[in-house]
């Protein structure tokens, strides 16, 4: 297993996500003669993981069950512990595209954070790209360079732990792509011009304040950078649920033995409910939004290098 | 090996798109071709060896020219007003008149010289706010400037084209929805994915893009064959294509009940490659004369007399893409040469139907214009335990009856339903706000991932079934009734 490439089995060292149910999950690193606890009991690694096939179901010991999963960027991103505020999928999948991502693309990144985006980047680069990730905070340098190992990813990244602000990524003139994630972007946008390369590089910078963008769009500009554009995404989860709603009440028409109210005979209208004639309800199904919808993560501001 | 490296160059034959502020319109790069983009009538033959990225200017001659960096005329304290409350709107303001632009225009002045004439001969212009000035600029600049810029195609670039101009053509599918798809389904080099689309072909594009020509793919496809016309205007080397294969829908349900053989391909529906969506009409008629073949399965092909046609739905000059197409027809009328094709067709057929067989893809995407939940159904037999799947429709019910009876099939966990919504802003010193907003236009997704299917087992973890259902009420209790 590697975040890069497939695998079929759960081996010894491979990082799984442990699937309980609905929003339920974590990631284990599976060891030889190691136990996980999950509510619906004990989980052995040695009997339970090492050998089975990803996408099986594990029994655990109180009886409930759990299916092991092959880890993926968006997986992870999901479950990783957070050390910072992290990028999920969707912002992440838009400015994968923007940056027009491919294997092969050379990226650099900064702040490398929790790694949640960089383990999105270096899925998208790989076999043959590379990423430049900087982090000015020393632990966090180093705890991302121990999962990106881990994680069987080492190869297609470099972690450089300095402010990027003060000595830029490290390289010059070979990015295709720069992601900038740090509260004073425009302070960047020099060094994220010197390490793109010569012409046509993407640059995209993420803010949650809009003064920060609004900065960050005049040092865009005044570095020559064109096709400034800021934007930012959505994302609207509905959950499918079978609704029951009653049929009101309406009395009768004449003095009378027919039914009360909603003639139950009559074909039922709108879309394909299902009358359930005892009860004077109809049955439905319905993508319903979630009540708390997540609003606002950050802008994104997109460029190019011309 | 990656097309274009550092500073890639336009060449003849390439798909090249024309740029004007957020417009975009693609087009095969000839020489001596008109092409018309952005009412502006002009030969690309100049462009041929430049940079992509660079922007033209089209001069009088119908031929373009790179734009030189002119310093813009930075405001030297330029006179304006404070507010527009006496500022008049009779029409009256501009001095020149539409005969005098024209001459102007006719002369061969530049674009810029033009918006410039303008100001000065604007009765308001002074009395404007600063803003309004800069807002005036902008709005003659964006007629008057025949500036162009022609960038290299992408499926960001071509997503964007696609949804302003076509959006029929790829079902609505807006670009944030199809950037959703290609990360949610993990699309990575490397991996043996099934795509089944019909979205021209930009879904598929899209794929490739984010596979690097590592890997392989398996496009199903409807009717007498795949629609690939967005995908040319990638641009992808010719490697990319070799572990591109396609398998028609028609034969899915053969495949999956072992009953597959390319032994009857009497009249091949696959000789009529590349399909308008309105002629699928005629494919289908193909299709049940080819169902009465099977009765007798048939080693020797019958001759073909009409020559293949393939007509694009690109967004170029159809005229083109024709003419080289019947260039080729000309030299290959030789029987022979017909009997060897169709040879080589069976061969790739059973190649595609092997590599489904083995049931082991590492994902599928679904993004057409069919009800995704039979395509669901039957497309995840090919797919691997523990991988991601996506479905994309332009409405939300289609896919509440997919995840109803995804729930009912089992082998599948972690199924959301979502949108995404966009929404752009202007960003200027005192002057930010938002744009405008997309949303619902965009179509919806489904995704899940799979898990090794056990019949008899329910996979709704434990107590995951008891989520599904709304808290009862006091009256009725509530049952799921199969809908």
């Amino acid at each position: 297993m590697s975040f890069v490439e497939y695998g079929e089995t759960i081996k010894d060292g491979d990082t799984a996500i442990v699937f309980l149910g609905h929003e339920s999950m974590f990631p284990v690193k599976v060891q030889h003669g190691t136990v996980t606890q999950t509510k619906y009991g004990v989980i052995r690694h040695s009997t339970d993981l090492i050998g089975k096939k990803y996408g099986s179901r594990v029994t655990c010991s109180k009886g409930g069950w759990v299916f092991i999963l092959h880890p993926t960027p968006e997986l992870w991103t999901m479950n990783l512990p957070h050390r910072t505020q992290i990028l999920y999928s969707t912002d992440i999948s838009i400015i994968t595209m923007m940056l027009e991502l491919k294997p092969g693309s050379i990226v650099c990144e900064s702040g490398t954070g929790s790694g949640s985006l960089s383990h999105a980047l270096i899925r998208t680069v790989a076999p043959t790209g590379h990423l430049y990730t900087v982090e000015f905070h020393q632990q966090r340098a180093e705890k991302a360079r121990e999962e990106f190992r881990e994680h069987g990813v080492e190869h297609l990244v470099t972690v450089t732990n300095q402010d990027v602000c003060k000595n830029g990524f490290g390289v010059s003139n070979i990015a295709d792509a720069v992601f900038l994630d740090i509260p004073s972007p425009w302070e960047a946008i020099g060094h994220a011009k010197s390490a793109l390369k010569a012409e046509g590089g993407r640059i995209c910078s993420f803010s949650p304040c809009i003064e920060q963008v609004q900065r960050t769009c005049l040092a865009m500009e005044e570095y020559g950078f064109t096709e400034i554009n800021t934007l930012e995404i959505l994302l609207r989860v509905y959950n499918v649920r079978t609704i029951s709603l009653q049929i009101p009440d309406l009395g009768k028409a004449a003095e009378d033995n027919s039914s009360t109210g909603f003639d139950s005979s009559s074909p039922s209208h709108q879309g394909s409910p299902c009358a359930n004639l005892q009860q004077g309800t109809v049955q439905f199904k319905s993508g319903v939004p979630l009540r708390e919808v997540v609003g606002h993560t950050g802008y994104l501001t997109f460029a190019t290098k011309s | 090996a990656m097309e274009g490296g550092p500073g890639a160059r336009i060449r003849e034959g390439d798909c090249a798109v024309l740029k004007r502020d957020e417009v975009f319109k693609a087009v095969l790069v000839l020489r001596r071709r008109k092409i018309i983009f952005e009412k502006q009538c002009f030969y690309l033959d100049n462009a041929i060896g430049h940079i992509y990225g660079t922007t033209f200017e089209v001069t009088s001659g119908g031929n373009l020219q790179p734009k030189q960096e002119v310093e813009e005329t930075t405001t030297e304290t330029k006179e304006a007003g404070t507010d527009n409350r006496n500022i008049v709107d009779d029409g009256k303001s501009q001095k020149l008149t539409h005969d005098d632009i024209k001459a102007l225009k006719d002369k061969g002045i530049k674009g810029q010289e033009i918006v410039q004439q303008l100001i000065e001969n604007s009765t308001t212009f002074r009395d404007k706010t600063e803003f309004a000035q800069d807002k005036y600029i902008k709005k003659k600049k964006k007629k008057y400037e025949a500036i162009i810029t022609i960038v290299k195609p992408s499926t960001r670039i071509l997503s964007t084209m696609y949804y302003a101009r076509e959006p029929g053509k790829i079902n609505h599918l807006r670009y944030d929805t199809l950037a959703q798809m290609l990360t949610l389904g993990n699309i990575h080099a490397g991996t043996k994915m099934i795509v089944m689309e019909t979205c021209a072909g930009l879904v598929l594009g899209a794929v490739m893009e984010r596979m690097g020509g590592y890997g392989s793919i398996i496009q199903m496809y409807p009717g007498g064959g795949p629609v690939r016309a967005a995908t040319s205007c990638f641009g992808f080397p010719k490697p990319f294509f070799d572990n591109l294969h396609e398998f028609p829908l028609s034969k899915v349900q053969s495949l999956l009940s072992g009953t597959f053989t390319t032994e009857t391909l009497a009249s091949d529906p696959e000789e009529n490659a590349l399909v308008e969506e309105e002629s699928n009409g005629l494919s289908e008629e193909k299709q049940t004369s080819l169902q009465e073949a099977e009765e007798e399965p048939a080693t020797e092909a019958p001759m073909e007399i009409n020559p293949t046609e393939e007509q694009d739905t690109m967004d170029i000059n159809a005229e083109d893409v024709e003419f080289k197409e019947n260039k080729e027809k000309e030299n290959k009328e030789n029987v022979r040469e017909k009997q060897i094709k169709q040879w080589e067709r069976r061969k790739k057929l059973q190649e595609a139907a092997a590599l489904l067989r083995e049931k082991n893809a590492d994902g599928l995407i679904v993004a057409s214009k069919f009800h995704p939940a039979p395509l669901l159904l039957s497309l995840l037999e090919f797919v691997a335990p523990s991988r991601p799947f996506v479905v994309y429709c332009q409405y939300k019910e289609p896919l509440l009856e997919c995840y109803t009876k995804l729930r009912e099939r089992g082998g599948v966990i972690n199924l959301k339903l979502s949108e995404t919504w966009l929404r752009n802003y202007q960003v200027l010193p005192d002057r930010s706000h938002p744009k405008l907003t997309m949303s619902g236009g965009g179509g919806y997704l489904l995704s899940g991932i799979t898990v090794i299917l056990e019949k008899g087992k329910s996979d709704s973890s434990n107590s995951e079934a008891l989520k599904m259902e709304e808290p009862s009420s006091k009256r009725c209790k509530l049952q799921d009734l199969p809908c």
